[in-house]
């Protein structure tokens, strides 16, 4: 056999590939995130390594991680070695905080805004035309109406859904017994559920699955907007309650001390809150915490409607979690595929 | 999985009783109308998406330093893994086809092991045993080494489940070849490597290739195990397949069909090869068999 000719070849290639790969920088910082803030970091990680540069001149390195937050906080107490935390939900840091003991348990003081650089709500995306006539959470459990809606147990989006539709319902119909019931009706209409937000957007949108999808906010407007013929196809429906999305933020304390980053960490996440940061977080349809630096454009796009949190309707998420997520709770009880 | 050896085919010519002509057409229309379906548009789509945005954006997309990461991952991966499955499979081969020894099918059983655990399991073990919550996580994280969320981890995974492939493809080769001719150079005074380099490997070679081959498609293109492993990290952590995910997930199809492009010319590439092996294999078989005959 003669190789040489091809192997020739095959060796340029790869050396081509090895010197493509090296990084330049310095120091790396691993944020691990959830779903939908892939364009959100994808930018903002461009303005804070020219910062840090400016700053200190230092040549730094933002290594991004996505998935359904559930997964990811999984990955992080499995050893995933995160410098900074970016989640859907408060209660992924403290499980991350109490089975890994890798931050403290009041890292959510530490920073502004109760470590919310920017919220998010839950909103529905249908096909254009909104030929099933949803208005409301009510319309997503009448028959022959299709609901694309991600996996609580592994999706953070997917619980504040849940929660929104449990809210609403208890409101409304006046127990806990009828908004179980409600919920249940909900789930009998989702005909498949994705482990992440993502993948129920693709489901939705590109594999044309579903007559309503109960998005995140940004992902709604990302859909809509940064998509070919997304305006032609689908439209954003705002219910008049929702729940109000807090997303997180921490450093993790034993992974930057051990890789030695924790200024450059901690100087990320505060990038977040300056006008720089608040103005790409309301760019990308995230709800800036300090609305006042950015831009009015942005912050029109944004629809009015009565949002409640976590905290006051369920008595906070560790409570949340435990009656609805965990095994056994409610969604358990009613989800039958 | 094909499993069965090739060289175990014996009609060289369709038996065909009694079948009326009808059914004949019928039979291969349908397998071509499934195969057209199944086969032939999934990849021609994969072709047509990878261009809908002409060559400069496939090429753009397949320069992309992310993508090039992932490519450099898994050749990285495969020139790990494809070596240590070949001497294992080799080795074992050699052991299960030549020798009579106790537990020898509960080796065969557990060689099989891989083919009949899904592939995430086989990521999960890694993770529960690896893990900073696992058996040895926590050691390996103070001596600041990492396995899981890092490259050894996909390594391990890949591992797993190419296992079988060579050895699998080896071990009916091996038993149909016998051993008369070994037994001779040994008799002649040939040492054991002597022998096996020069009259085993010469014997089993097309087998050997067809099994490497097997196994270095397969370790470029698994995605369970590997995903459960990875951690995700662009740039990083994402082999190609991964990295097929990421990009669609991102509405970027231009750049996942582009490196879907890939992983399917690496198909096609293997298909050719494989046939070329197969057909090789036979004609070796033939001229020895010949040669025994004349005998």
């Amino acid at each position: 056999m003669n190789f040489t000719k091809p192997s020739k070849q095959l060796l340029i290639l790869i050396a081509a590939l090895l010197i493509s790969g090296t990084a330049l920088a310095e120091r790396t910082l691993l944020n691990v995130s959830y779903d939908p803030t892939r364009e959100l970091y994808q930018d903002f990680n461009k303005e804070f390594i020219k910062y840090w540069k400016d700053k200190t001149g230092e040549d730094v390195e933002v290594q991004q991680s996505h998935g359904g937050g559930g997964k990811q906080t999984r990955a992080v107490i499995d050893g995933l070695e995160a410098d900074v935390l970016t989640l859907a939900l408060s209660y992924d840091i403290d499980q991350i905080a109490e089975k890994a003991r890798l931050l403290p348990k009041d890292w959510q003081s530490r920073l502004p805004h109760n470590s919310l650089p920017y919220t998010s709500t839950i909103v529905f995306l249908v096909r254009k035309g909104n030929p099933k006539g949803i208005k409301d959470w009510g319309d997503l459990v009448k028959e022959g109406v299709s609901v694309i809606t991600p996996n609580p147990k592994t999706s953070g989006g997917a619980r504040y859904n849940y929660l929104a539709a449990w809210a609403y319902a208890e409101k409304t119909l006046g127990s806990k017994e009828a908004a179980k019931d409600f919920v249940k009706k909900l789930y009998k209409n989702v005909p498949v559920l994705d482990s992440g937000a993502r993948g129920s957007t693709t489901t939705f949108i590109q594999r044309g699955q579903g007559d309503v999808l109960i998005a995140w906010e940004n992902e709604a407007f990302l859909a809509i907007n940064d998509n070919e013929n997304g305006k032609d196809q689908f439209e954003i429906i705002v219910p008049p309650t929702s729940i109000l999305a807090e997303t997180p933020v921490a450093v993790v304390d034993k992974i930057v001390k051990k890789n030695g980053t924790q200024d450059l960490a901690e100087a990320y996440l505060k990038y977040l809150y300056s006008p720089v940061g608040q103005k790409i977080a309301a760019k990308h349809y995230y709800r800036p915490s300090e609305p006042e630096q950015a831009d009015q454009a942005d912050l029109k796009r944004f629809p009015k409607l009565e949002l409640f949190t976590v905290a006051d309707k369920f008595g906070g998420w560790a409570k949340a979690q435990k009656e609805h997520f965990d095994d056994g709770g409610t969604f358990d009880q009613i989800y039958a595929p | 999985m094909n499993t069965i050896s090739p060289v175990l085919t014996v009609h060289s010519k369709p038996l065909t009783i009694g079948d009326a002509d009808w059914v004949r057409y019928a039979l291969v229309a349908l397998t071509l109308t499934i195969i057209g379906v199944f086969l032939i548009l999934p990849l021609a789509t994969v072709l047509i998406e990878a261009f809908a945005k002409g060559w400069g954006a496939y090429a753009s997309s397949l320069t992309h330093p992310d993508t090039l990461a992932a490519i450099k991952l898994t050749l990285l991966t495969a020139a790990i893994t494809v070596p240590l499955t070949t001497v294992f499979g080799v080795s074992a081969a050699w052991a299960i086809a030549r020798f009579e020894f106790r537990g020898k099918s509960l080796l065969i059983t557990l060689i099989d092991l891989p083919f009949s655990v899904s592939p995430v399991i086989a990521g999960l073990i890694y993770v529960l045993i690896f893990g900073a919550q696992g058996w040895f996580g926590p050691w390996f994280s103070e001596h600041n080494f990492k396995v899981i969320f890092a490259v050894p981890g996909i390594v391990l995974a890949t591992l797993f489940v190419t296992f079988p492939f060579v050895a699998r493809e080896l071990i009916p080769l091996m038993q149909e070849i016998g051993h008369e001719e070994e037994e001779a150079a040994l008799s002649l005074g040939a040492s054991g490597w002597q022998t096996f380099f020069k009259i085993t490997l010469p014997n089993i070679k097309w087998g050997l290739l067809y099994g490497v081959l097997l196994c270095n498609a397969r370790a470029m293109g698994e995605f369970g195990a590997v995903s459960v492993v990875s951690g995700h990290i662009r740039g990083l952590t994402n082999t190609l397949p991964l990295h097929i995910e990421v990009s669609y997930n991102e509405y970027d199809f231009v750049g996942a069909f582009a490196s879907a492009s890939l992983l399917a010319g690496l198909a096609v590439v293997t298909l050719v090869v494989k046939t070329f092996l197969e057909w090789k294999q036979k004609q070796d078989l033939k001229a020895s068999r010949k040669a025994a005959d004349s005998h």
